[in-house]
């Protein structure tokens, strides 16, 4: 991985506290795992960056490489890499998920 | 390019071994599969650690010849 590329997902996971690697936006998801992770955090109203990494490939390749983890998408809170699609949803229907919201203090919907 | 469920499951056992291997071909179309992992080989590991033990046996195979493989595991 490039020295840009590493700089570029340090900062994203540093200044902002939710992280979505994802292909596509929020908005405009180009992918049903993607999208399933995307509307999870809005339904807990989470506030998150989506990280469209099919804008580059350097990215797309790059932060596969950076969390050691080889699919997308990919959530980091508070600049910690929790899981791919398939941990993070098992992780929102077994109630880990809204855990360590709380533990890292980021504000999400409670009930 | 698609991958043979058998040799998923072959991969993972390999890698892990004694570990119950249960996978199902979700579209039929041998791109998209689901494999449940159950193995005491998981105890006292987290769950990134165990999905990586099992792309770890897929040597490199995740993301490529193979697009989609949603995993469970279990101890």
């Amino acid at each position: 991985m490039d020295q840009p590329t590493k700089d570029l997902i340090n900062n994203e996971i540093t200044n902002n506290e939710v992280c979505l690697f994802m292909k596509g936006t929020p908005d405009a998801p180009q992918c049903g795992f993607s999208m399933t992770i995307s509307n999870l955090l809005k339904i807990l109203e989470v506030n998150f960056k989506g990280i469209n990494v099919l804008e580059s490939q350097s990215l797309r390749e790059g932060i596969k490489e950076f969390s050691d983890w080889p699919t997308i998408p990919q959530v980091y809170i508070k600049g910690e890499f929790v899981g791919g699609c398939d941990i993070v949803k098992e992780m929102y229907e077994n109630g880990e998920l809204k855990k360590i919201l709380e533990e890292k203090e980021i504000i999400h919907k409670k009930s | 390019m698609a991958m043979d469920l058998k040799e998923i499951e072959i991969l993972i056992k390999e890698a892990i071994p004694g570990a119950i291997v249960e996978i199902q071909d979700l579209a039929g179309d041998g791109n998209h599969y689901s494999a449940t992992v159950t193995s005491a080989e998981f105890s006292g590991k987290n769950k990134i650690e165990q999905h990586k033990m099992v792309y770890n046996s897929l040597k490199g195979k995740m993301g490529n010849e193979l697009h989609a493989l949603a995993i469970k595991t279990k101890e």
